[in-house]
């Protein structure tokens, strides 16, 4: 399938997910169980994409300057920084390491 | 809070709007996510490993359990609303993070539903005008690793999982997934490893729920 048919039926499980909260009954809603599995997997997800994006390279694994993204990102959020300005000091920091030739 | 969560919206939006045209889809395809999918970690999701070298099922995949949390979010909101009709149709599309921590946050009925459907209606156009915006601009910035795109990538996920951190339980999860992911990044086709990572999330929150243990799914917000 194109990329256009994964973003189309991506799109359509969203909504159908989104939608399907308003039909189940509302003693399931009182299932402390589900409600936590839904919580660990997306911080499950989250962590695993920000690992991926930062250290992977296709299928092998890479040290360059998106480490010192996620260390200057993770410092820029432990001082309450907005999400722009995190996203900001991510790219500029891999940017700069690699204009001054420290990283790839 | 309204001016302040439309300010972070559109800054958002920009951010996501550039990175998905840097993963490699067109500026169409990214409007698209955000006109029809319209949540953004699941959009972040599918970028994130198109962007890494992903097939498209892997990232279906990866978005589609991003998204499960939002059936969390649609029992809350229908028990706050009820909606019917038409109106549950609507509700359901702009049924996000945002909308539901807005109307989580209102202790009377009729403020819910006012804050749901202003944060939801308000996030629905501020983010697709904001989207459309970053793909552009994303476009005409040319090669992406040259302005560190990839870095803000890397930021943007730390900054999706910041707010999620409160405990030592949810830290805990979330190294052991990152542990998991770069073990077995050389071992699997690109996109799996996230789907491995979620496996390991969602059985550790099945045997190891505890009633007290918040993690506050629906109650916290991005900024």
């Amino acid at each position: 399938m194109s990329l256009w048919g994964w973003i189309l039926l991506a799109s359509f499980v969203a909504y159908v997910t989104k939608f399907s909260g308003y039909l189940v009954p509302a003693h399931l809603l009182q299932n402390e169980r589900m409600n936590y599995v839904a919580a660990t997997l997306t911080i499950g997800l989250l962590a695993s994409l920000t690992a991926m994006n930062a250290f992977s390279a296709g299928q092998t694994l890479a040290l360059d300057a998106r480490a010192g993204s996620l260390i200057v990102a993770a410092v820029a959020l432990a001082l309450r920084a907005p999400f722009l300005g995190v996203v900001i000091v991510g790219a500029v920091t891999a940017a700069a390491l690699r204009a001054a030739g420290v990283a790839q | 809070m309204g001016l302040s969560i439309a300010v972070a919206t559109g800054l958002y939006g920009i951010s996501f709007g550039a990175l998905s045209v840097a993963s490699g889809l067109t500026v169409w395809q990214t409007i698209a996510l955000s006109v029809l999918m319209f949540t953004g970690g699941s959009q972040f999701a599918f970028i994130g490993v198109i962007g890494g070298g992903g097939t498209g099922s892997a990232a279906f995949g990866a978005a589609a359990l991003l998204g499960v949390r939002n059936v969390v979010y649609g029992m809350q909101i229908n028990r706050m609303l009820s909606p019917r009709g038409w109106r549950r149709l609507t509700a359901a599309q702009i049924t996000i993070d945002e909308s539901t921590a807005t109307a989580a946050a209102q202790a009377d009925a009729d403020e819910q539903r006012r804050g749901f459907w202003a944060a939801g209606a308000g996030i629905y156009i501020l983010w697709n005008l904001f989207t459309a915006l970053g793909a552009v601009l994303g476009d005409a910035m040319g090669d992406p690793k040259r302005w560190g795109l990839d870095g803000a990538a890397v930021a943007a996920f730390l900054g999706l999982l910041w707010p999620r951190l409160r405990g030592r339980e949810p830290v805990a999860i979330a190294v052991a997934c990152a542990v998991v992911t770069v073990a077995v990044v050389p071992l699997t086709a690109p996109g799996v490893p996230i789907l491995i990572a979620a496996v390991v999330a969602a059985v550790w929150g099945w045997l190891r729920h505890e009633p007290r243990a918040q993690l506050a799914a629906g109650s916290e917000e991005r900024s």
